[in-house]
């Protein structure tokens, strides 16, 4: 086990070094002077913009610039984004909210979809099984940006129960309807991956040996049904988590929420190669862990998993 | 009810979704009575976003940060909400040539930490700001004074790799034309007359600065202490990213006392949920609008809104680059291309009322400002003689039709619409082909166009400075100038602003000025398109609000329910 995980966390490296030049990379070859950017139609004196570009090493070529870059990543010294602020600070204010905000979607289609999915699954056929069907349709055909703007116009304009945008001082209340919106997608594949898992497992011999050996039938549905039934669903949200935590870019977007998404959004207007890429690596890290606690859910959930020969 | 913004580009989705939740009871209802002083103590809260500097008067040269220092600093004079110049801290402003100037200090004044104002307080500000090494965006705008060059001299030299590489140089620390003779006397020699020079000093780059801010300009931007109408509520009100809280400072007592409690500045990436937080009263006033909300607003928020003109305007600069726009042929083709644009139907259906078609190269609201300059006819739309115009100049050097015309712009400030207007104005009128040059950002453009390699039109705009003729013409057409990116020269048009900055009175300096337009009509270096007025909206906790000659929405002049 423990060999596993090292394993998989010695695997990061070379997904780090490769994600981050790439982006690096990408952000590099964007056209346009990003210094001259920060300005518009009044440009400050030449030696303002000159002595910018050097501060923030743009005059260097791009391994320079990507090398310095990761000796101040080691040194545990981001630098600063062009308006001056340390990046550090900025992602100690931004991935908190972004946290807050996929655990919240996050516990909303776990929560509900396995609920609704178990209940469908159980009564496969049945009218709450068939409406689950076409409402999780509808869910999943409809954009999330038109569901943000409906439940924002609905819930925080015309019915006052929400404010219909987030912006400073987030708190768990506030996150609720964009985290809601965030996670009512994944939760209609939330609730149809379980549907089917469960209504599979439902004829599986195990579960007729269960009900046999006169196991009430909460301990089936839970013990038995729902532990071997969640597998795929785990995964899926693992994978989920970290998608969530990249910043739901037009959810945070519409709602106004001070997160992952809007910085990276405006970094990504600005050219801010450091912004971004630093931004990234912490994401390479969320994606590698929340993987890992996947594998690892595995085991316990299907003891028949083994890491270790 | 009203759901005007999106239920466009919603439809069905959004009345599917209206009718399974019942609808609701509709919009806020107006409850209370409001009188016209309103509430002194409530706090507003206003759209805006993350400034791009520390917040210093000489260095914050972008909107977001410039509507905070203008609030938190005042400066010797300010301007009103028709851009009239009124003293401030100086008690008078005086000059004989309009090269010596004395202004005489109000004394008393202190900035809200204790620190006196006195004369010398402007002359360390003025120049720090000026001086090279303190690399302050603002800088130039100290540049008529005597002894700019030796503080702002830098070194150019080039790199190995063949670019040049400015750093600063100052040959001098204080500028040799400046100078305080007593705590309330500043004397100023300009290194040559400038008439309209008094004019700027209400603009922030000339606004006092603290001592700290001198000593340690990055600390104090953070947390800057001025002599504004409104002060930081606290060490620490700028949350990055997030907010700025200003509160009133009770000790000012200027033209621009608070009528409110404060403001507070709240950031939107975006505008779109800053229009709905407005509809529902979760924010108070917005200076930006939507795309989308700019045929709406007027019905989203009935009584709650105001429309001004004001000092910003657009032209489609012709690069002399391009060899279809020189010589004679070129002059009667940029001819052509100005009447064949429907400015007047553009302003109403693309932009919905929110330009005003150009009359000049200046903005109207802009002191001085004359109508039927010599030439001007041109920005009258006139398809006959577009395409008459056209076939001359054909007669005279046939048009390389092998490349569409193109018109560069960003298109991420919905500037499409308008672009394609144009075009389909060259291309119905003149018959050619013409499209836009679409760049995902200004500063791909502003690349090309320093570069010279934008042989198309380009999309270009000029916001004022301080409300004069020459901030319109000098930077942005003068021979060399810091914005004249197409590189445009004419030493008759140099000679005129030379001779209007020289004159002693504003009559015949501003005289001088449109004079000079003519010339800029004659050449047509770029074509005058149409003056931006600004809408704003506010909430129902706003009794009424209004903006400046430049814009800005006059913050302290709120009233609140």
């Amino acid at each position: 086990m423990v060999r596993f995980i090292l394993r998989r966390l010695l695997q990061v490296i070379p997904v780090f070094i490769g994600t981050t030049l790439l982006v690096y990379y990408m952000v590099f070859a964007l056209p346009g002077d990003p210094i001259a950017a920060l300005f518009g139609d009044r440009q400050p004196p030449q030696a303002v913009i000159d002595t910018l570009r050097s501060q923030y090493h743009l005059d260097e070529p791009f391994i320079v610039q990507y090398g310095l870059f990761l000796k101040n990543l080691f040194t545990f010294n981001l630098g600063n984004d062009f308006t001056g602020q340390p990046i550090a600070a900025s992602l100690a204010r931004v991935f908190p909210v972004t946290a807050m905000l996929a655990v919240e979607a996050l516990a909303i289609q776990a929560i509900f979809g396995v609920a609704f999915g178990v209940f469908a699954g159980l009564r496969r056929g049945g009218w709450f099984d068939s409406t689950v069907l076409v409402a999780s349709l509808v869910v999943i055909a409809v954009p999330t940006f038109v569901l943000g703007f409906v439940f924002q116009l609905v819930f925080g304009v015309q019915l006052g129960w929400a404010k219909p945008t987030v912006g400073a001082n987030a708190d768990w209340g506030s996150l609720l309807l964009p985290a809601v919106v965030l996670g009512l997608v994944s939760f209609a594949y939330v609730l149809r991956l379980t549907r089917a898992s469960v209504s599979e497992n439902m004829n599986a011999d195990y579960v007729r040996t269960a009900t046999a050996k006169g196991l009430s039938r909460p301990r089936v549905v839970l013990a038995h049904i729902l532990r071997n039934s969640l597998i795929p669903v785990v995964t899926y949200l693992g994978a989920n988590l970290g998608g969530l935590m990249g910043g739901a870019i037009v959810t945070e977007g519409i709602f106004n929420v001070p997160g992952v998404g809007n910085k990276l959004y405006q970094a990504v207007l600005r050219t801010e190669g450091p912004t971004i890429v630093s931004i990234v690596s912490v994401l390479v890290l969320v994606f590698v862990v929340s993987n890992l606690l996947v594998d690892l859910l595995y085991a316990w959930l299907d003891p028949r998993i083994r890491y270790d020969q | 009810m009203r759901f005007t913004r999106t239920s466009k580009a919603l439809g069905i989705v959004a009345i599917a979704a209206l009718a399974l939740t019942g609808c609701g009871a509709g919009g806020g209802t107006t409850e209370g009575s409001s009188d016209a002083t309103g509430d002194p103590n409530k706090v507003i809260t206003a759209y805006s976003n993350e400034p791009q500097n520390p917040l210093l008067p000489a260095n914050t040269n972008e909107v977001y940060g410039g509507r905070v220092v203008e609030l938190l600093f005042e400066g010797l004079r300010t301007y009103d909400a028709d851009g009239k110049p009124v003293n401030a801290l100086a008690e008078s402003i005086d000059s004989s040539d309009a090269q010596n100037w004395t202004i005489k200090v109000k004394q008393g004044q202190k900035f809200t930490n204790g620190e006196a104002i006195t004369a010398k307080t402007f002359v360390d500000s003025w120049n720090f700001a000026a001086n090279s090494k303190n690399l302050q965006n603002n800088g130039f705008f100290f540049e008529s004074i005597a002894g700019y060059e030796e503080v702002s001299a830098v070194n150019s030299e080039k790199t190995a790799d063949g670019k040049t590489k400015t750093t600063p140089a100052p040959t001098a620390e204080t500028m040799s034309g400046l100078a305080a003779t007593d705590d309330s006397t500043i004397t100023v020699k300009l290194a040559q007359p400038e008439a309209d020079w008094s004019l700027r000093l209400g603009y922030s780059a000339f606004f006092p600065l603290p001592s700290a801010a001198l000593a340690d300009p990055k600390t104090f931007g953070e947390n800057p202490v001025g002599n504004g109408p409104y002060k930081f509520e606290k060490e620490g009100a700028w949350v990055h990213d997030q907010s700025i809280a200003l509160v009133k400072n009770a000790d000012y007592s200027g033209p621009r006392e608070s009528k409110n409690g404060g403001v507070t500045f709240k950031f939107y990436t975006d505008p779109g949920p800053a229009y709905t937080d407005l509809q529902s009263d979760n924010l108070d006033i917005t200076d930006v609008l939507p795309s989308n909300a700019l045929k709406t607003y007027e019905t989203d928020f009935q009584d709650r809104n105001a429309t001004k003109a004001v000092a910003t305007n657009s032209t489609l600069n012709i690069p002399p680059y391009n060899p279809n726009f020189q010589g004679e042929a070129g002059k009667l083709r940029r001819e052509a291309l100005s009447y064949a644009i429907n400015r007047e139907e553009i302003a109403k259906v693309v932009f919905n009322g929110t330009r005003t078609p150009a009359k000049a190269f200046v903005p109207p609201v802009i002191d001085g400002f004359k109508e039927d300059l010599k030439g001007s006819e041109i920005l009258k739309f006139d398809a006959a003689k577009a395409k008459d115009l056209w076939e001359q100049a054909n007669k005279i050097q046939p048009y390389d039709d092998s490349k569409p015309l193109q018109i560069a712009s960003n298109t991420d400030g919905g500037n499409k619409e308008w672009i394609d207007a144009v075009a389909n104005g060259f291309k119905n009128n003149l018959g050619i082909q013409a499209e836009i040059q679409p760049f995902a950002k200004f500063a791909e453009v502003l690349n090309l166009r320093k570069s010279q390699q934008l042989p198309g039109l380009t999309r270009a705009g000029w916001q004022g400075d301080y409300p004069s003729l020459y901030n319109f013409l000098g930077p942005v057409w003068g021979t060399n100038a810091s914005s004249n990116y197409e590189k445009y020269t004419n030493p008759e048009f140099d000679k005129l602003l030379k001779e209007g900055l020289a004159a002693t009175s504003t009559e015949d300096a501003n005289a001088k000025f449109n004079q000079a337009q003519e010339v800029l009509f004659e050449d047509l270096p770029g074509l005058p398109l149409w003056d931006q007025a600004r809408p704003i909206v506010w909430s129902n906790n706003v009794v009424k609000a209004e903006t400046g000659w430049n814009g800005s929405i006059l913050y302290y002049n709120i009233t609140a329910k």
